[in-house]
């Protein structure tokens, strides 16, 4: 009945923003400006090819890759700054400050590096996701409390028991945050990418269709893209569910 | 059986930490000895502190003595992490390990193959009343069954000498004296040497054959009474008047210290 619920509310305030939209649009009668909520469903019906096979295809690449390298530095960094107070110093402020770049504007020098293949887009991923993950894995592994390294210790435990045993298990829920906020992300880099400079993807398509004024057709792949990234994040929030079992009995 | 040679020495063991980033000491422990024997039960009782926590880690090995020598059973012991059971007031359990998990971690970090492990530890949960808890995970336990687990952990370390700190304080009254009652049982049935660290003079009489009072920091010669009460103990014998009097007098003992 709860359950019903948590449901029930949001989906009657996602149906009347649908509406309000529908009756907007419709008033408006300019569908290159804002198309209805229906032309877009129709659109999407009428491109589902190119949509859902070339074009969703090369983003879920952008992504796999721009995603896989973040998890993989992310980790490898964080371990790093964990195992030395100098790595922290010297690489943390470093961190911090990839994030006030603003991203956009330094995209095109990407295009200009890695020229139109796959890596220009990975790059803007990365940029996106890397800081996320690397700081809630940091955040995570620092967590972990003396008491417990200490009880490690006096078992006769290892540093690298200890690690294994102690500080990745804690440094798991951080982990698993980061992921979450960091593939939500990463589906937002990839469109970014692909808008600055590429020959296929759905942020290409989305740019595509606007020169075109077909409105309709640039908030087509919008739509995939977002149903893309809430697939993500349920994906990882299973994952998580998974791999957090014992969280239920806290 | 080696019951000639103590279990646990102090041979004039000073200690003292480092304050102030290593430019003050603070003394906590001078020259003490002391000879713990196989199966004795001593308890530790004093003020917060004066030192009581820190003798456990230097048993432990976590610190080391900045003089004198640790001993257990009867040779010298510079590296102790792993041959000494410990059980932490907060009972420090995993929450992301079943019990049985939980239970087996000593025998884990000791190389034991995980089947082997699980096939020492299944029956151990049985004879500590914790059967079918093997696969649940520690937040699905109430405190005193936490406490159990806690316990069998450092009595799966493998170690003869147990310590124990402060290991019922988190308890209600009633679980605590069943706490209490059990923890003599495992006692008898296991033969290990236990130090076990309180607060509460009451629970101090009831377990231990002998009390040792820590007074304020730095300590250099060790009080100790020896509890006049035979075994088994019921929690009536505490009102025998010797005891009633011996409690009486550690509690003025204490007291003072506080004044």
């Amino acid at each position: 009945m709860n359950r019903w619920k948590d449901y029930a509310t949001p989906a009657l305030v996602f149906a009347a923003f649908l509406i309000l939209w529908e009756v907007t649009a419709r008033v408006i009668g300019a569908s290159f400006i804002l198309p209805s909520f229906t032309q877009v469903m129709v659109r999407i019906w009428e491109l589902r090819e190119a949509l859902l096979t070339t074009h969703l295809f090369s983003t879920l690449q952008i992504v796999a890759i721009g995603l896989g390298l973040s998890i993989a530095l992310g980790i490898g960094l964080a371990v790093w700054m964990n195992y030395s107070r100098a790595v922290e110093k010297a690489f943390y402020p470093i961190l911090v400050a990839s994030q006030t770049i603003p991203i956009i504007a330094i995209a095109p020098i990407f295009v200009l590096w890695f020229g139109y293949s796959i890596w220009s887009k990975v790059a803007v991923t990365l940029l996106f996701t890397f800081f996320p993950i690397t700081v809630a894995t940091f955040d995570g592994l620092k967590s972990v409390s003396r008491e417990y390294k200490e009880l490690l210790q006096t078992m006769g435990a290892s540093g690298r028991d200890i690690f294994f045993k102690l500080s990745v298990p804690t440094a798991l829920p951080f982990f698993y945050s980061g992921i979450k906020v960091g593939v939500t992300l990463s589906v937002i880099g990839a469109a970014i990418g692909e808008w600055l400079g590429a020959q296929a993807g759905l942020g290409y398509f989305s740019r595509r269709m606007m020169t075109q004024f077909d409105g309709a057709g640039v908030f087509a792949p919008i739509v995939i893209l977002s149903l893309l990234g809430i697939a993500l994040f349920l994906i990882v929030g299973a994952l998580e569910k998974r791999a957090l079992r014992w969280r239920k009995t806290q | 059986m080696t019951s000639l040679s103590p279990a646990l020495s102090f041979r004039d063991v000073s200690f003292h930490y480092q304050v102030d980033g290593g430019k003050q000491i603070s003394p906590i422990l001078n020259q003490v000895s002391l000879d713990i024997h196989a199966r004795e039960f001593i308890t530790i009782i004093g003020p917060s502190g004066s030192g009581k926590s820190t003798m456990f880690r230097l048993i432990t090995g976590l610190e080391q003595p900045v003089a004198g020598a640790i001993e257990l059973g009867g040779s010298e012991a510079p590296h102790r992490h792993g041959k000494v059971g410990y059980m932490p007031q907060k009972d420090l359990l995993l929450p992301w390990r079943t019990i049985l998990d939980n239970a087996a971690l000593p025998l884990e970090l000791k190389g034991v193959s995980r089947q082997e492990a699980q096939r020492q530890v299944l029956p151990m949960l049985e004879e500590f009343g914790l059967k079918g808890t093997e696969s649940k995970y520690p937040g699905n336990l109430s405190g005193g069954m936490r406490q159990r687990v806690s316990f069998l952990r450092s009595v799966l370390s493998g170690s003869d000498v147990l310590l124990l700190d402060e290991p019922f304080s988190a308890l209600d009254a009633i679980t605590r004296l069943s706490m209490q009652e059990w923890l003599l049982e495992q006692w008898e049935l296991r033969g290990k040497t236990i130090l076990f660290i309180t607060h509460d003079v009451d629970e101090a009489l009831f377990l231990s054959d002998r009390i040792f009072i820590f007074q304020q920091a730095p300590i250099s010669r060790l009080e100790e009474v020896t509890v006049p009460l035979a075994r088994p103990r019921t929690i009536k014998d505490l009102t025998q008047p010797a005891v009633a009097e011996l409690k009486q007098q550690l509690i003025d003992r204490l007291r003072k210290r506080v004044d």
